[in-house]
């Protein structure tokens, strides 16, 4: 079998906040244009290590981050780089619908705007980004409405857009539907189905079903560690390690 | 059992009444006597002339003018100074020492009885920088006492603005001056607002501070510039009560004076909170 090709992965990555050694020896590859699952029980490390994809960790005073991360072949924990500019190319949705208090066109166009694009360009990335995250039919006739107006699903659609118009490598998508309805979260599963056609989607989740519904690759995590990483099919239906089957049968979680 | 606490329910409802009661009366009373007191003077001459014959005739035109400016150089002054500080100690601060040194001197500063700052304004403004007895010096030492509360509220406004948005900002690539210019600070806004209008309440009504550096007895002009003396509305009520020789007629045109004052930080406020009304309403998270 021909591997596919991983412009992002980690070598080594460890993590500490303070003492604690939070994250141990991480490698893995993350596939272009692929959905990977990040599984594991609470307070495993596997929201920790979304965020050090973008080095959101590094906002913790008390963080200590040693090991590389490689985004298109620039290992982003070098010394100097800029890290507006690797959050930019790395997009990121969170747990609960983070919308700015801003219409619904401003949350859309923030993170360009920030980057000083001219007008007619934004304007075709807002609405292209809209449609890529099935909300455009939504929202079309009140784009200058509050982002508060939609609902959960809606909402954490738009953050999806929003993260989207930026055209980045990847998108981090921390338990994305933990605080919707089961609906909104069958649409945003399908969303994520659609999206790796364009660009390459790492997601961390607690619903082993969701994981099995929509990744190609699954990383399960335990303790801080990576226990095992593989095609979902396989990790799913032959584990390698007796942990990962524990968890998968839902032994401890 | 069962008795015993509805005794004590009823106990607490009761005393939970009287303390309504009482607050509610208090303020009513407190306004009925300014208000029965002041009344009579009240006319549109006495808020659009100047006071005549030694201040036992005439209006306050000059101390209304003269409370406006103090109030908005002083907050004009305060407000910058105030939220950029707020911003420091909220989003760069280390907690390291000159942290706790910038908040040690915030907190006593707010906490030091106003006529404090009467003198500093004294020696500082009017002696040393040789502005002399003047609207600055005055709208000054009123800026320095309204700073305290301006940083607090700020900062206090800053730290409500959740979590989410400053980090869905950084997420997007934002850097730290942006996200504070972008969605920190327009969100901290409404609250931002509001403090600063009890601190217009607050200043507004100060006299010490001005007794010393800005307040004048009397005088038919109005400011022509900073470095001019003024009369003010606390300082005019102060004046009335305590110099003079006719307090049968001055007695009045103080309460009158105080109606006016009230009034105005009164409308002041209602303005500020039909404003935040408004934002408020766009707003829900």
């Amino acid at each position: 079998m021909v591997e596919k090709k991983a412009h992002i992965k980690t070598e080594n990555l460890n993590l500490w906040f303070d003492n604690k050694h939070v994250l141990h020896n991480v490698n893995f590859p993350v596939y272009d244009k692929k959905v990977t699952a990040l599984i594991g029980p609470s307070g495993c490390g596997k929201s920790t290590l979304l965020r050090s994809f973008n080095r959101m960790n590094c906002l913790i005073p008390t963080c200590q981050t040693k090991g590389k991360i490689f985004l298109n072949g620039k290992n982003i924990y070098e010394n100097g780089q800029d890290l507006t500019q690797i959050r930019a190319q790395v997009g990121m949705v969170f747990q609960r619908p983070n919308p700015f208090p801003k219409s619904i066109y401003d949350n859309i166009a923030f993170g360009l705007k920030i980057q000083g694009k001219n007008k007619n360009f934004i304007k075709e990335k807002v609405v292209q980004s809209l449609k890529d995250a099935w909300l455009w039919d939504e929202v079309q006739d009140r784009l200058n409405a509050s982002a508060f107006s939609l609902s959960g699903g809606q909402q954490q659609r738009l953050c999806i857009a929003r993260a989207l118009a930026n055209q980045p490598d990847i998108l981090l998508l921390d338990e994305p539907t933990s605080a919707l309805d089961p609906q909104s979260t069958a649409k945003i599963e399908e969303l994520c189905l659609s999206l790796k056609e364009k660009v390459t989607i790492l997601i961390v989740t607690h619903n082993i079903a969701q994981a099995g519904r929509i990744s190609d690759y699954t990383a399960f995590m335990y303790l801080g560690e990576l226990i095992e990483f593989g095609k979902t099919e396989q990790v799913f239906t032959v584990p390698k390690n007796k942990k990962t089957e524990a968890y998968l049968e839902g032994v401890f979680g | 059992m069962k008795n015993s606490r509805k005794i004590k329910a009823a106990i607490g409802i009761f005393s939970l009444n009287v303390s309504i009661f009482l607050t509610i009366s208090f303020l009513a009373i407190f306004l009925i006597v300014i208000f029965s007191k002041g009344f009579s003077v009240l006319s549109w001459e006495f808020i659009s002339t100047s006071p005549r014959k030694y201040m036992t005739e005439g209006g306050i035109y000059p101390a209304i003018v003269g409370t406006f400016w103090l109030t908005l150089i002083s907050v004009g002054f305060a407000l910058p100074f105030g939220v950029l500080t707020a911003i420091f100690l909220t989003s760069y601060a280390k907690p390291y020492w000159l942290v706790r040194i910038v908040r040690t001197a915030i907190n006593t500063l707010a906490g030091v009885p106003s006529i404090i700052f009467g003198l500093f304004g004294l020696t500082v403004f009017v002696n040393l920088f040789h502005f002399d007895v003047s609207l600055l010096s005055g709208a000054l030492t009123l800026g320095i006492l309204a700073l305290p509360v301006i940083i607090n509220n700020t900062e206090e406004a800053i730290r409500t603005v959740p979590n989410d948005f400053i980090e869905a900002s950084l997420a997007l690539g934002a850097t730290q001056r942006q996200t504070i210019l972008r969605v920190i600070l327009p969100t901290a806004f409404p609250n931002i607002l509001t403090g600063t209008i009890i601190s217009i309440g607050r200043v507004a009504g100060e006299t010490a501070p001005i007794l010393f550096t800005a307040a004048t007895f009397y005088t038919r002009q109005l400011p022509r510039s900073v470095f001019d003396e003024v009369m003010a509305l606390p300082y005019h009520i102060y004046a009335l009560l305590t110099e003079g020789s006719h307090a049968e007629k001055q007695v009045p045109i103080a309460y009158g004076t105080a109606v006016i004052l009230l009034l105005l930080v009164l409308f002041v406020s209602t303005i500020a909170i039909v404003i935040r009304y408004k934002i408020r309403k766009k707003r829900k998270w």
